[in-house]
């Protein structure tokens, strides 16, 4: 999927979160989208969903403007950061309800399967742990066909075998072509994932290249420190 | 709009509140139909009941329901939906979900104890009809707090202050203003004080119904001939749909800017 974001604004009261930032994506692949906290990043995220409605700009989505859209949502799949569902539906309800609003799964089997939800089917969304939340949350984001797939935190309160299965998720889609975004603090995950960084700083794009630019141009060779070197500068 | 209300609706009515006030309404029927033995007698003091709590009830249960679904909120927001129809269906799903409460629960035993069979049937129903209005009206009102205020604790406190204005606060000022003009002739401004409060329209509505307005006085007369003809029976309820429909309308076009 082709993202083009022109000049975007967004201030919350007097909090400038993005102040006239510029992006495009044209290829496919993975994008990690780094920065510190309260540099933008959900903001971003939520300004290309339509959950934020930005001060001034624009975000076309292959080409087309999507501000005060809101069918454009069936091309993209989003895993928020805290998984909150109501209390009192049953997690086959949920399923149903997100079909009924996105049209037939061709995947839901397997990846209940996958993440072993099957137990979880029929207890009620309140009496759910953090994770198996999450681990639903995954489900109904990758259900679905879409071009475009935001994950926002991804791996909060998952297991290490759902982070494996996870990853492989995450990888299968990237060979069908999809365009992946992921924030995250987790520098080995994107170390193993993303094929391109875009870090954000105050409310711009300080950076956007591949893992090996960003260590050539920091002069580290650890992720973890290449990201702290640029921090280092800013907080100084 | 249905899918989203659908769920919103299944949701609450499993929640047990629900059917706490589901089961207090049931038991205040059976109660005071057992105590008073009488069915236009248990209709005055229910009407007391309702005017009071049906829209404390609907405040409460509004901004709550707001607060406690803004995650499940921002993961429909995040779908092909439009927003005008994921906040429409929550709202009609929150106060359909109380206003069956409230039917279900008073209906019962007035129906059991022989409703259709006793002249009160169109007393008792009207008294229905305001109750679902005051749920509708008051719900409506209290999501449009919790859509402007994203700190709970102010939400949940306008919402209250809301309520008691109405309920409470709302009826002394007026009186305050009726004793101090008290010299001039008033009943004019008594008509339209009563009217403008939803929870005042109610009351007088029921009341007249019920045929106890000599109690009124003079005042009482004028409220008679207005309320008491077809006119006036349509105004109040194009009144109270206005007050249903000015909250909602709002909640459209203030969630249409809301970022989340």
């Amino acid at each position: 999927m082709n993202i083009k974001i022109k000049q975007l604004y967004k201030n919350f009261g007097k909090v400038e979160v993005l102040q006239g930032l510029d992006l495009e994506v044209s290829e496919n692949g993975i994008f990690a989208v780094l920065g510190p906290n309260g540099s933008g990043k959900t903001t971003l995220i939520k300004c290309i969903l339509g959950m934020v409605i930005p001060t001034k700009g624009d975000i076309l989505l292959n080409g087309e403007s999507v501000l005060n859209e809101w069918a454009y949502r069936s091309k993209i799949a989003y895993l928020p950061q805290i998984a909150q569902f109501p209390h009192n539906l049953k997690v086959q309800e949920l399923i149903k309800m997100i079909k009924e609003i996105r049209g037939e799964s061709q995947r839901e089997q397997e990846i209940i399967e996958l993440f072993k939800i099957q137990p979880f089917l029929d207890k009620k969304l309140g009496t759910l742990s953090g994770g198996t939340k999450q681990k639903i949350n995954i489900l109904l984001a990758f259900m679905f066909e879409s071009e475009l797939i935001i994950l926002d935190e991804p791996t909060t309160g998952l297991d290490p075998v759902a982070l494996i299965h996870l990853k492989e998720l995450i990888q299968e889609e990237k060979r069908k072509g999809k365009t992946i975004l992921v924030t995250t603090h987790i520098m080995k995950l994107v170390e193993e994932i993303a094929d391109k960084i875009v870090f954000l700083l105050d409310g711009k794009i300080y950076f956007e290249g591949t893992v090996p630019q960003l260590q050539e141009q920091t002069g580290e060779k650890d992720l973890e420190h290449a990201i702290a070197n640029i921090l280092k500068d800013t907080y100084a | 709009m249905l899918k989203i209300l659908k769920y919103s609706f299944y949701d609450l009515m499993r929640s047990r509140w629900s059917y706490i006030y589901f089961l207090f309404y049931l038991a205040l029927g059976f109660v005071l139909l057992f105590l008073f033995n009488d069915v236009s007698q248990a209709v005055i003091t229910i009407m007391n009941i309702i005017l009071v709590l049906t829209p404390l009830i609907g405040t409460i249960f509004g901004v709550m329901y707001y607060y406690d679904s803004r995650e499940f909120t921002e993961l429909l927001l995040s779908q092909p939906i439009k927003r005008r129809n994921i906040f429409l269906g929550q709202y009609i799903g929150v106060a359909t979900s109380l206003a069956l409460s409230l039917f279900l629960g008073l209906g019962i035993p007035f129906v059991t104890y022989g409703l259709f069979q006793s002249s009160e049937i169109w007393n008792f129903s009207l008294l229905l009809v305001t109750g679902v209005f005051l749920t509708f009206i008051f719900v409506a009102l209290s999501y449009n707090l919790a859509l402007s205020y994203d700190n709970k604790i102010k939400g949940f406190g306008f919402a209250i202050l809301l309520w008691l204005f109405f309920a409470v606060i709302y009826d002394g000022l007026f009186l305050i203003l009726l004793l101090s003009f008290s010299d001039y002739p008033i009943d004019k401004l008594a008509l339209i004080g009563s009217s403008l409060n939803p929870i005042d329209l109610s009351r007088v509505l029921i009341l007249l119904k019920l045929d106890i307005s000599a109690l009124f006085g003079y005042t009482g007369a004028v409220f008679k001939q207005f309320f008491g003809s077809s006119t006036g029976m349509i105004s109040s309820f194009a009144l109270l749909l206005a007050w249903v429909i000015l909250p909602t309308w709002r909640i459209l076009r203030k969630s249409k800017r809301k970022d989340f």
